[in-house]
């Protein structure tokens, strides 16, 4: 990403912005027929298409879905499924992380009483704990939601905790001499502070939101994008995985630019640096 | 009227190695309602530590102080206090930052805006006031915090090295504007400087501290009538005679100042 803006900022130094564009998305373009078309050839020609498909084979999947349905109904029912399960565990467990994140990077001697759990609790396989959800809550939308919740909360907690943390000290005493109460510290000066930090992991969280929900499927469900993926392994339809990857990265495309702009809008007072938007799940 | 006392006040911080570091050792004086005192002394010395101890950000390891006639505990009322680093809001726009005292006092959002919109006004920023902290200059800056601090119109106003970041036409500008703001409001105000020509410009009395652990070397009245203005205030025979009287005290703690400097670098 860093190698393609600096490519950028020297083509920018160049000719018109225009042309710099066109450009980079002519390469962009150039790079997805190359990289489609030889693995369409390959799978025509020498390797098993059982085994690796090919593109047309999951563009035909994929318009089947959409046109026709899937072996569980419209996919569109397993899409708002899943992502009626990725969004309430995204908000219960950001909430939870950014409240309680905050509320212990305050109070130092609770914080340290807390460390050693918080770091077991962060050790432990939680993508594991799908299995034990399914046990606990069923086949339905609890167990799925209680998953994402776990994956969000955490990478939400560090941050915001982290975030609570390095609030410049002379802030606060100056909130302090201005005539602010503990309560008014917290929400005028600590809060604002930490949403940067926030931001930093929300933009993770949902892309685990959508790990969450998913693998929640995937160990036990009777409907959702899990289910489809589930089932196309145990019929051997490799075309049918990739399908459903491609609805869920873009599910997860549209989301991190619904925050982009959330993001932007909040944090307007920042200088317009801007980082690259780089961040992994 | 006394506004602030400091009678032998003392303060140790944890320094390395369990000893404890003694930041400042028995300071003792007073300053009047009313009264403007700039305190110069070497960098490092302990400048900033007492305007902590009057502020009640920190308590003193010994002595006393006393605000109003009260021993201080947590932050008195009616303090004022401007930091040595920039401490205002970046995510507040101008005026919500000159707000932030009036709202975290109980006022209505829109009875805040209106009385920030005066100081905002008046150290010359009306044109500014939706703009970020990130948008203004160092010296624009500088004039929110201060109309930050004066908006809640303290008794009592601290002030640590607040211009001297600012280039000498701001500082000057900045000054003269002080002293036109502070001017019939009756606060007591301590001006820590290590800028001995803005220390008389400004102050009736100058405090020089001695180098690390600051103590009280000796205290100078300034002979200079009020109104003032600074830039032709400096050129003054009485100012020139002040200033060569202070400085025969400073000299050698600056001196002592850079010697330690030079021997720890
Ligand atoms: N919070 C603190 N903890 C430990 N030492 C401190 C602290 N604040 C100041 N000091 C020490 O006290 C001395 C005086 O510092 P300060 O009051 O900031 O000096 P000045 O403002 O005159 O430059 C310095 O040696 C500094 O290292
Ligand atoms: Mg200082």
């Amino acid at each position: 990403m860093s190698a393609e803006l600096t490519a950028a900022v020297a083509l920018e130094r160049r000719g018109k912005p225009l042309d710099r564009r066109t450009k980079l998305w002519s390469v962009r373009l150039i790079f997805v027929v190359f990289w489609l078309g030889s693995w369409e050839l390959a799978a025509t020609h020498w390797i098993d298409p059982f085994f690796y498909s090919k593109p047309s084979a999951i563009w035909e999947r994929l318009v089947d879905w959409f046109g026709t349905g899937t072996a569980f109904g419209s996919v569109w029912t397993q899409l708002f499924i899943t992502l009626e399960e990725a969004v309430l565990g995204f908000v219960i467990g950001a909430v939870a992380g950014v409240v309680l994140g905050i509320l212990l990077g305050r109070a130092r001697f609770v914080a340290e009483v807390a460390a050693p759990f918080i770091k077991a609790a962060n050790a432990v396989p939680r993508i594991v704990l799908a299995s034990l959800f399914i046990i606990w809550f069923g086949l339905g939308l609890t167990s799925k939601v209680a998953t994402a919740v776990v994956l969000v909360f955490f990478a939400v907690f560090f941050n915001a905790f982290q975030g609570a943390r390095e609030v410049d000290r002379n802030l606060v005493n100056n909130a302090r001499i201005l005539g602010a109460s503990r309560t008014q510290v917290l929400t005028s000066i600590v809060v604002p502070s930490a949403t940067s930090w926030i931001f930093a992991s929300l933009h993770a969280a949902f892309g685990f939101a959508l790990i969450g929900a998913v693998v929640g499927e995937y160990a036990g469900a009777d409907k959702g994008l899990g289910l489809l993926i589930a089932n196309a392994q145990g019929t051997f339809d490799a075309a049918g995985i990739y399908a459903g990857m491609i609805i869920i990265t873009v599910v997860a495309l549209l989301a991190e630019w619904l925050l982009t702009l959330l993001e932007n809008r909040l944090l307007r007072w920042r200088p317009p640096v801007q980082t690259s938007g780089e961040q992994r799940a | 009227m006394t506004v602030i006392a400091l009678r032998n006040a003392t303060k140790r911080f944890p320094g390395t190695g369990g000893q404890p570091h003694t930041a400042v050792r028995d300071l003792t004086f007073e300053v009047a309602a009313g009264e403007f005192v700039a305190v110069v002394g070497p960098t490092g010395c302990g400048k900033s530590t007492t305007l902590s101890l009057v502020s009640g950000l920190e308590p003193a390891s010994s002595g006393e102080v006393e605000v109003d006639g009260t021993l201080v505990r947590g932050i008195p009322d009616g303090v004022g206090y401007m930091f040595q680093t920039d401490a205002i809001m970046p995510w507040r726009s101008v005026v919500d930052n000159v707000a932030a005292g009036p709202r975290y006092r109980g006022l209505s959002r829109a009875d805040a805006r209106r009385k920030a919109m005066v100081w905002v006004d008046r150290v010359g920023l009306a044109a500014f006031s939706g703009y970020y902290p990130y948008q203004l200059s160092g010296g624009m800056r500088k004039r929110v915090a201060l109309a930050q601090t004066l908006v809640n119109e303290p008794r009592i106003l601290l002030m640590d090295e607040p211009f001297s970041a600012l280039d000498v036409q701001t500082r000057q500008l900045m000054q003269d504007e002080l002293l036109r703001l502070w001017q019939g409001t009756g606060a007591a105000v301590i001006f820590v400087t290590h800028d001995l020509e803005e220390a008389i410009a400004l102050a009736d009395r100058v405090v020089v501290m001695t180098s690390s652990p600051a103590t009280i070397k000796a205290i100078f009245d300034v002979p200079l009538a009020r109104p003032r203005e600074v830039e032709e205030i400096r050129m003054t025979p009485e100012f020139i005679a002040t200033y060569r009287e202070i400085w025969e005290s400073l000299r050698d703690e600056v001196a002592r100042a850079r010697e330690v400097a030079s021997r720890v670098g």
